[in-house]
Order: C-alpha cells, then sequence, then structure tokens
C-alpha cells in the first residue's frame, strides 16, 4: 500500500537528486566558458524564481496577475538600499528582507483581487508595475541621490567572503532557488496549496468549505511577490550588476508570464523548463542564424522572426496544451511508459492467432 | 426507518423564520420559515422554480435575504456569510457541481479537511512535524470517505475527467469530510440513472444512521424524497405549502394540487 501521508514519493527524491548532481558538480566541472555563467544560467535560476512567484499568483491561484517585473524591481532597489543603509544585515538577511518589503507590496496590489477577477484584474495589478517603477525614479533616496540614474550593485559578500566571480555568483543564485523552489513545492503539495487551487477552480466552494477568499488570495499575492522579490534583487546584483528601473519594465513582466504560460500553469518545474526556453530560443535563433545561414539574415530580422515564433507558440499552447509544456513532458513520460507494456501485448496476441 | 435509530432525533438545530428574498421585482421566496431537527433526514421538494436553491443558499449565505432570519444551534445569526456558517459547522453540496475540476478526488475530499487544518502557510513550507501529523490526520480521514463512498479506484483521478454520477459522489464526499453536524444537499441525485439513485440514497441513509448527521435535501423526484426523509417541507411559488411526515404530505391537497394541477 502507498503511504498515505508523505508529500514526497521515492521518484520526487530521485528527481531532486539527479537535479542537485547535474547543477551542483557537472554542470561546473563541464562548464568552463563564463558566457554560459554570466548569460544563461544565473538570469535561467532568477527568472525561474520570479516565474515561481506569478505561478502561485496564476498557475495555483489562478488571478491573473501582471507585473511581476514590478515586484522584482521593489525588491532590488530594497537590496541595494539595505546594504547601503543597514549594511549589519548582511547579504542573505537583505535578500530576505527585501523579499517583504515586496511581499508588502503584493499584499496591497493584491487587494484588488477581492473585487475584481480575470482580465480586469490584469489591467489592476497593472498599476504595481508602473507605479513601483514611477517611485523608484520619482524619489532620489531609493537611487542614494545617484546622478546618472544607474547605480552600481554592490559586492556580495556573505560571511565575509566574496562573491563575485561568475561561478560563485552561480552557487549563490543556485542556492537561493533551490530552498526557495522547495518551499513552494511544500506549499503547493500541502494544504496551502490545496487552498489556493481551491479558489481557483471554484470559490464559492472554496468558501462554504471554509476557505477565506480574502485570506487565500491576499496570502498568494505576497507570497508571490515575495519570490519576485528575492528572484528581482538577485538578478540585479548577479546578472545586471547595475541597477536603473528600466530594467524592470513592463516586458519584462511579459516575459515571466510567457514563461509561466509556455512552461506549464500550475507547475513548479513549468517555471524552469518555460523559463529555460525563453532564455534559450534566441540564442538558438541566433545560433542557427549564424551558422547555417552565414550572417545572411540580419539580426534585427531574427529578433523578429523571434517575435513571431513565440507569438504563434503561444497560440499553439493555448489551443493544444493549455497546461504548457511541463505537462507536455507528463505526456510523453506517459506515452512511453503505455507504449512498452502495449507492444508486448501485441506480440502475444500475433502469436495467439 | 423502523429500525432503533443510533442518533435520536432531537431539537431544532437550523430555524429558518421568515425569509424573503427577490431578485429586483422577481419574488424567489415569501414569508418562508420552517425548521430542521438533529439528526434527522429533512427534504425540500416543490416544483421547477418554487425557491428551494435559493433557500439553500440563504441558509448557507451565498444569498443574503432582504427579510427574517437564520438560527443555527440556537443562535441567530445576523452576518451570515458561507464561511461562518462552515466554521459553525454546516457543509454543502452544489446543484450544478462546484468541485475543483483539475484537483484529484482525494485532493478535493482534503480541501474538506480546511477547518481542521490549523497550520499556516510558513508550517507548511518548512514541513514542521505538527505539518506532517495534521496532514496525516486530513488524510487518514478522507481515504475513510473515499473507502465509504466507494470510489478508491478514482481518487488520483482529476475529477474534471470523471462522469457526472461519480463526480456528485465526489461532492457529497467532500460535504462529509468537514465532519458537519449539518449537510445540505442541493440536488444531490439530479440527472442519474436508477440504479445510481438508488446507491446515493443509501450513501445519504448511512451517513445519517452512522455519523448522525443532520441531511437537508432539494429534490424533484418525489418517489425517492418520500423513501428517505423523515419530514419534507413543500415549496410553490417561494411559499410553504405543506410540512410533516412524506405521508403527511402526500394526502395535503394542496401539494397535490401543485403537483399535478388543478382546474380553476
Amino acid at each position: 500500500m502507498k503511504p498515505v501521508f508523505m508529500t514526497y514519493t521515492k521518484k520526487d527524491l530521485i528527481n531532486l537528486a539527479v537535479c542537485m548532481v547535474l547543477s551542483v558538480l557537472v554542470i561546473p566541472t563541464f562548464i568552463t566558458t563564463e558566457y554560459w555563467y554570466t548569460s544563461i544560467l544565473i538570469p535561467w535560476l532568477c527568472l525561474a524564481l520570479a516565474t515561481i512567484g506569478q505561478q502561485i499568483v496564476m498557475g495555483y491561484t489562478g488571478q491573473l496577475a501582471l507585473g511581476a517585473a514590478g515586484f522584482m524591481a521593489a525588491g532590488a532597489f530594497a537590496m541595494f538600499n539595505l546594504i547601503l543603509r543597514v549594511p549589519d544585515l548582511g547579504f542573505v538577511g537583505s535578500l530576505i528582507v527585501s523579499g517583504l518589503i515586496a511581499a508588502a507590496f503584493g499584499i496591497l496590489f493584491g487587494l484588488p483581487s477581492l473585487k475584481v477577477r480575470g482580465i480586469y484584474l490584469m489591467v489592476a495589478t497593472l498599476a504595481s508595475q508602473f507605479f513601483i517603477i514611477w517611485m523608484i525614479d520619482k524619489f532620489g533616496w531609493f537611487k542614494n541621490y545617484d546622478s546618472s540614474g544607474i547605480i552600481t550593485a554592490q559586492d556580495i559578500v556573505i560571511l565575509g567572503k566574496p562573491f563575485t566571480t561568475p561561478l560563485a555568483m552561480y552557487f549563490v543564485c543556485l542556492a537561493v532557488t533551490t530552498v526557495l523552489t522547495l518551499l513552494a513545492m511544500n506549499m503547493a503539495r500541502g494544504s496551502t496549496g490545496r487552498n489556493w487551487m481551491a479558489v481557483r477552480d471554484m470559490d464559492i466552494a472554496a468558501e462554504s468549505m471554509g476557505v477565506s477568499l480574502l485570506r487565500t488570495k491576499v496570502q498568494a499575492f505576497a507570497i508571490s511577490a515575495f519570490y519576485c522579490g528575492v528572484a528581482g534583487a538577485l538578478f540585479a546584483f548577479c546578472y545586471l550588476k547595475s541597477l536603473e528601473p528600466v530594467a524592470f519594465d513592463i516586458k519584462l513582466s511579459f516575459k515571466i508570464l510567457f514563461m509561466c504560460i509556455l512552461g506549464g500553469l500550475g507547475t513548479i518545474n513549468g517555471a524552469f523548463i518555460g523559463a529555460a526556453f525563453i532564455l534559450l530560443f534566441p540564442v538558438l535563433l541566433n545560433a542557427i542564424g549564424n551558422n547555417v545561414f552565414h550572417g545572411a539574415i540580419d539580426a534585427t530580422i531574427i529578433s523578429s522572426i523571434e517575435q513571431v515564433i513565440f507569438g504563434g507558440l503561444m497560440i499553439i499552447f493555448m489551443i493544444y496544451e493549455p497546461l504548457g509544456m511541463a505537462k507536455l513532458w507528463e505526456n510523453i513520460k506517459q506515452k512511453w511508459k503505455t507504449k512498452i507494456p502495449s507492444s508486448t501485448n501485441l506480440k502475444s496476441f500475433g502469436k495467439k492467432t | 426507518m423502523a429500525i432503533e435509530r443510533k442518533f435520536k432525533i432531537g431539537k431544532p438545530i437550523l430555524e429558518v423564520k421568515n425569509i424573503s428574498l427577490s431578485f429586483g421585482g422577481v419574488k424567489a421566496i415569501t414569508d418562508t420559515s420552517f425548521d430542521v431537527l438533529e439528526h434527522e433526514v429533512r427534504a425540500i421538494i416543490g416544483p421547477n422554480g418554487a425557491g428551494k436553491s435559493s433557500m439553500l443558499n440563504c441558509i448557507n449565505g451565498i444569498y443574503k435575504p432582504q427579510q427574517g432570519t437564520v438560527s443555527f444551534k440556537g443562535k441567530e445569526i445576523p452576518n451570515i456569510t458561507p464561511n461562518l456558517m462552515a466554521q459553525m459547522g454546516l457543509s454543502r453540496t452544489f446543484q450544478n457541481l462546484a468541485l475543483f475540476k483539475r484537483m484529484s478526488v482525494l485532493d478535493n475530499i482534503l480541501v474538506g479537511r480546511k477547518l481542521h487544518t490549523k497550520t499556516n502557510f510558513l508550517e507548511v513550507a518548512f514541513q514542521l512535524p505538527k505539518v506532517k501529523k495534521e496532514e496525516k490526520i486530513n488524510r487518514e480521514r478522507s481515504e475513510e470517505i473515499i473507502s465509504f463512498l466507494e470510489i478508491e479506484d478514482i481518487k488520483d483521478t482529476p475529477v474534471g475527467k470523471l462522469p457526472y454520477g461519480l463526480q456528485k459522489k465526489v461532492e457529497l464526499g467532500r460535504a462529509l469530510a468537514t465532519d458537519s453536524s449539518v449537510i445540505l444537499l442541493d440536488e444531490p441525485m439530479a440527472g442519474m440513472n436508477v440504479e445510481e439513485k438508488r446507491d446515493m440514497c443509501r450513501f445519504i441513509l448511512k451517513v445519517n444512521d452512522e455519523l448522525g448527521t443532520t441531511m437537508v435535501l432539494i429534490e424533484h423526484d418525489m418517489g425517492v424524497v418520500m423513501d428517505i426523509s423523515d419530514r419534507v417541507v413543500v415549496l410553490d411559488y417561494g411559499k410553504v405549502i405543506g410540512d410533516g411526515t412524506p405521508d403527511e404530505v402526500r394526502s395535503n391537497q394542496k401539494v397535490i394540487d401543485a403537483y399535478l394541477g388543478v382546474e380553476h
């Protein structure tokens, strides 16, 4: 009999072990070019973390929210100011507090979800995107009165040790992402996640079962913003290495939304798949453009083609697989599993006749 | 019904007094009063549009009646919300199925355990020992309900993929998981075939018998209702036209008129 109370099966633990070995041992030994760390792996981890935040509010709780980048900006600038003004907090402490500050914004901008839903909520949550960026731009204090408008992020120092090489920064991102992903999985599979999904699937019934809509929605927004805030801080400190509000514009919010949808709504692993796809796809297209067509196609055309293909994919996924790539992957695995026994059945069937 | 019951029918647990509800100019319920006794199976019947579902929605707090009061467990409740009623021990099912479609049967029933879940999201995130303990208790209770309803083989299936009859069963299971003292069933047998109906009747009686849960059900099918309920209230055009035991109701002239029509 299957144990009824375990949230994790053996398969999950094996998956986790494989992921950890890959990311901690295999990647650092085989990938030595800095480009991969600074341009792909680090942003991938940061954006996957933000996508998990988007998943919590959109995929699990079913609240259409668009403004992840706003919360990321809140996290990034909170981090900068905390390290600048409260150096005693340390890197990890500042990271947590900046997440909490983003979460406070999340609560504030999540409140409309109690009254409006669907596409109207999406418009309402856009306020967070514009308000936070405006606030940072408007008040010089947030940027420490820097006249250039672009400020350099401080070096990462944890317990007196500097983490400045790409590999070290990759490990910082990896550690934070791993911990937060595990926590998100615990929530998603536990009673918290069930409340979220109950609100998503049928809010009246959820309420009749004693699930408070106010609490659940606001909680989801707060947790989502916390994840986005931490992701934003990492994104600024490990990837951008400079802070400017423009980096967190609405384009980034849309990017995270696409990662969420393409990866698969309501899945945690979908966040990683979606983020990887959206980050790697342009790289792949560029490589094709350079190697197959030897630069005959203009770079601007390639980036336009990229938009066209993304748009097409979004439509295709919405029609044929609304649950995204994570579901696609599940289906492929399922087919593999069922293919083997069914083919043996056919053989034995053939022998009988 | 002749067999000795484990839970004797007791005092009124739910009282509805002078409820009036209208949507704009349309009067759904007019000055309706009735009560439900502890541990009984109480049916609300009536022709289409008689205000049965609206009545349940008033009791449950989804609709706010313009007039009248609802008392539960001896207390008059001024600001009814579905959440408050759930906390007081009143659960329900819905006419048009309100299941969590993308979640598995087990998860749906586990949501019904919400009020027995006291841990917050941080404790869940860090999987503290007390979370595991609580989860274990909730899962065991849910599994009990699943085997009680004889739906073990579909417990990991997403509810949206199940046929209608099974979905109704899951909805009953979710209401049961709350361990409420009163369960409101909104047309639990609508759209079922004879066999499924018989099954559902058996479960309703079994729950009432073994757990002592007070059942309030709305039903179309007169025959079914008369067989399983202790008392029946008949609504027509938002008014009570009959109230009493199945036999009393059956011989009530107003009820006969409402159901069979009358020459004017």
